[in-house]
């Protein structure tokens, strides 16, 4: 589990999450175990966040081979996925999101088309 | 090979029947696809099996529903009284409801569903479960892209579930031309079951057919499947073969007169009988006759009724003479009453076999066979009935099933054409002679017994059914008041003859009187000239005497010698 402290920053570059600049997104991403995915689509997650939501995210890793239970919490099905636990209402987004703008638009950072 | 062929391991379902058709259950530890259209009964079949398991095979499942939640579901299955919070309550059963979202899931890069996996062996692990449905798991490709992953992840699942050792039902949406909307049947290939749900002439009818079973011999017919407040049953009927028991033991028709017609026993127990016949020829008469002997002897009998409501056939049979109602109150008669279209057959016929596995009568009553055939589906009925009989027979339940015929169509048809399958066929009919309709009933058939080729008076007195010996003379056969008057008619003519006789006898007598008296009067005819002659006789021998006397005399006063020759006096005399 990761936390960045928040506070304020300049305003996103693309301007789509107009209200939301300064909500604090809670991310949750869920994988199953220590793999090269699981470091890939960290690693991926964590470089879309400091691009875009720098100083003001927070991503909490679940592990499902150690806490199976806390897979339906969150209807989780596909590995791995990423949860937008905060602000409301929750996204989610499968796949190792090696594909930045479709994580943009799952986190609702860019209007969609 | 001295042992039989090893089977395939089978873990049983429990549910009625389909346990038969599978040759005990399907496929142990592995994946069984259910597939068919909406609301064919595949959720709560899938659910029935897990529940049965729990709770008769000690196999804990768990349920996976992709498409109704927990909530809904406990709530849809406790009306077919399984409880299912206590189950869960009891670790016997896990149900996971999988949310997969109402839109689709935004994607980017590569995924598995690895999750899944999770979860599931999660589930099975927290209560060893044995069991596993995965309900209705196609609900993933609507929600979620990449339906290449999908697959592959399919069959990997599949392929885990099998590693695993769990038995699993894997339900599918029927597709257009395929089973399932996603070919799931490729996946599975080990055990494959069709439901279906069809609506012919308005009324709807459930079938479950086994499409494949690797490794197993299988019906291969489509049963006919009930789903009621006991669950699912299905009806295995038509893989049975001819090879029940025949009893020689009679019963009693409970008409003493037919009793003697069929070779003075009666039926067989065990057999099939038809009463078939126009309208108001009696056939209910006879049925109600029949049930009321049998519950004589202390025996059960189920009446189904697909014409009257059993209080209209207790008033009608008391006007004859058939008191029902105290049976009913025994226990020993139970009427089943439904419209016939109330149901498809298959409903019907499941029904009844439910109905007969609960009451367990030694006599079974359908009155009439024939209010089922509605519109085209003579066929259907047919082979519907041939399982009943089938199933009375296993059983050997006495069948009797009443056939209403049409008149101006062949008697001796009868409209649903089993006939080969009845073991004794009465036939009632209507003799129109003199103005007047007269029932009469001959029998048909009757296997195995030797039984009398008579037509038969049949008349329905206050006092229950009654045979009479019809009149067969010049003008051929004679019933009703053409009878009574043919007998009237004969019993003037005997009438007529004692008197002539008696006639002739008193003629007779009268002439030996008049002979006797004729006798008499001769005789004393005879005697009066007899009388008279002896006494003319008598009067001349006195005249001679007297003569003779005179002469000697004269002689002695004229002195003369006459005393010495009087002869020659006397001679002259003469």
């Amino acid at each position: 589990m990761k936390t960045n402290p928040t506070k304020p920053v300049t305003p996103v570059p693309e301007g789509g999450a107009r209200e939301k600049k300064l909500d604090t997104y809670v991310l949750r991403l869920y994988v199953a175990g220590q793999t090269p995915k699981s470091m890939t689509v960290f690693d991926n997650l964590k470089k879309i966040c400091e691009e875009y939501l720098e100083g003001r995210y927070q991503i909490q890793v679940v592990d499902l081979l150690k806490n199976p239970q806390l897979a339906s919490g969150d209807q989780i099905l596909a590995i791995p996925t990423l949860v937008r636990k905060l602000p409301l209402p929750i996204r989610k987004i499968i796949g190792d999101l090696s594909n930045t703008e479709r994580v943009l638009i799952g986190l609702d950072l860019v209007p969609q088309k | 090979m001295a042992k039989p062929r090893t089977q395939l391991p089978k873990s049983k379902t429990g549910i009625q029947g389909l346990d038969e058709i599978t040759g005990g259950g399907l496929p142990k530890g592995r994946p069984t696809l259910i597939c068919g259209g909406a609301g064919c009964g595949k959720t709560l079949l899938a659910m029935e099996f897990l529940v049965r398991g729990a709770t008769q095979f000690n196999e804990p499942g768990v349920f996976m529903a992709f498409e109704e939640n927990a909530k809904d579901l406990t709530k849809n299955v406790a009306s077919l009284g399984f409880d299912l919070k206590d189950l869960i309550a009891r670790k016997k059963i896990v149900l996971d409801f999988v949310y997969v979202g109402d839109r689709e899931i935004e994607t980017s890069g590569e995924f598995d569903l690895e999750g899944l996996f999770i979860r599931l062996g999660h589930a099975i692990d927290s209560i060893g479960a044995k069991r596993v449905v995965l309900d209705t798991i196609e609900a993933l490709f609507s929600r979620l892209p990449n339906q290449r992953i999908l697959r592959a992840e399919l069959h990997r699942l599949f392929r885990w579930l099998k590693e695993k050792g769990v038995t699993a039902i894997i339900t599918g949406e029927r597709g257009e031309d395929t089973l399932t909307r996603q070919g799931l049947e490729e996946y599975i290939s080990d055990c494959v079951i069709v439901l279906d749900h069809r609506v012919s002439d308005q009324v709807s009818s459930r079938r479950l057919r086994v499409v494949k079973y690797r490794g197993s011999t299988h019906g291969t017919n489509e049963y006919p499947f009930l789903i009621d407040e006991d669950g699912i049953s299905v009806l295995p009927v038509t893989s049975l073969g001819l090879e029940q028991a025949a009893s020689t033991q009679r019963i009693p028709t409970g008409v003493a007169r037919l009793d003697a017609m069929l070779g003075g026993a009666g039926y067989y127990r065990g057999s099939s009988i038809l009463i078939s016949g126009t309208a108001g020829t009696g056939k209910t008469s006879l049925a109600a006759h029949f049930a009321e002997a049998a519950c004589r002897r202390g025996e059960r009998a189920l009446f189904f009724a697909f014409e009257e409501s059993p209080n209209q056939i207790m008033r009608n049979m008391r006007s004859i003479g058939i008191d029902l109602q105290p049976w009913v109150q025994k226990g020993l008669l139970q009427f089943q009453a439904t419209r016939p279209t109330f149901a498809g057959l298959e409903m019907h016929l499941t029904k009844m076999h439910k109905a007969i596995n609960a009451f367990k009568p030694q006599v079974v009553i359908v009155d009439p066979l024939n209010s089922f055939v509605i519109g085209s589906n003579e066929i259907e009925v047919k082979s519907m009935l041939m399982r009943l009989v089938d199933f009375l027979k296993m059983q050997q339940i006495t069948g009797l099933f009443t056939s209403l015929t049409t008149s101006g169509g062949a008697l001796e048809q009868s409209e649903v054409a089993i006939s080969s399958l009845i073991d004794t066929w009465l036939l009632l009919r209507t003799i129109e002679i003199g103005g007047e309709r007269n029932r009469g009933l001959y029998i048909l058939k009757s296997r195995g017994m030797a039984h009398s080729n008579q037509i038969r008076e049949f008349l329905l007195t206050d006092h229950g059914v009654e045979l009479r010996d019809v009149y067969v003379g010049a003008s051929g056969v004679l019933t009703g008041s053409a009878r009574l008057a043919q007998e009237a008619q004969e019993q003037a003519g005997k009438l007529t003859r004692l008197q002539e006789t008696e006639r002739r006898q008193l003629e007779l007598e009268r002439k030996r009187k008049a002979l006797e008296a004729q006798v008499v009067a001769l005789r004393a005819e005879f005697e009066a000239q007899e009388t008279e002659t002896l006494s003319i006789i008598g009067q001349e021998q006195v005249r001679g005497a007297q003569l003779v006397q005179e002469r000697v005399d004269m002689g002695l006063s004229r002195k003369a010698d006459a005393a010495v020759r009087p002869n020659k006096q006397k001679r002259s005399s003469k």
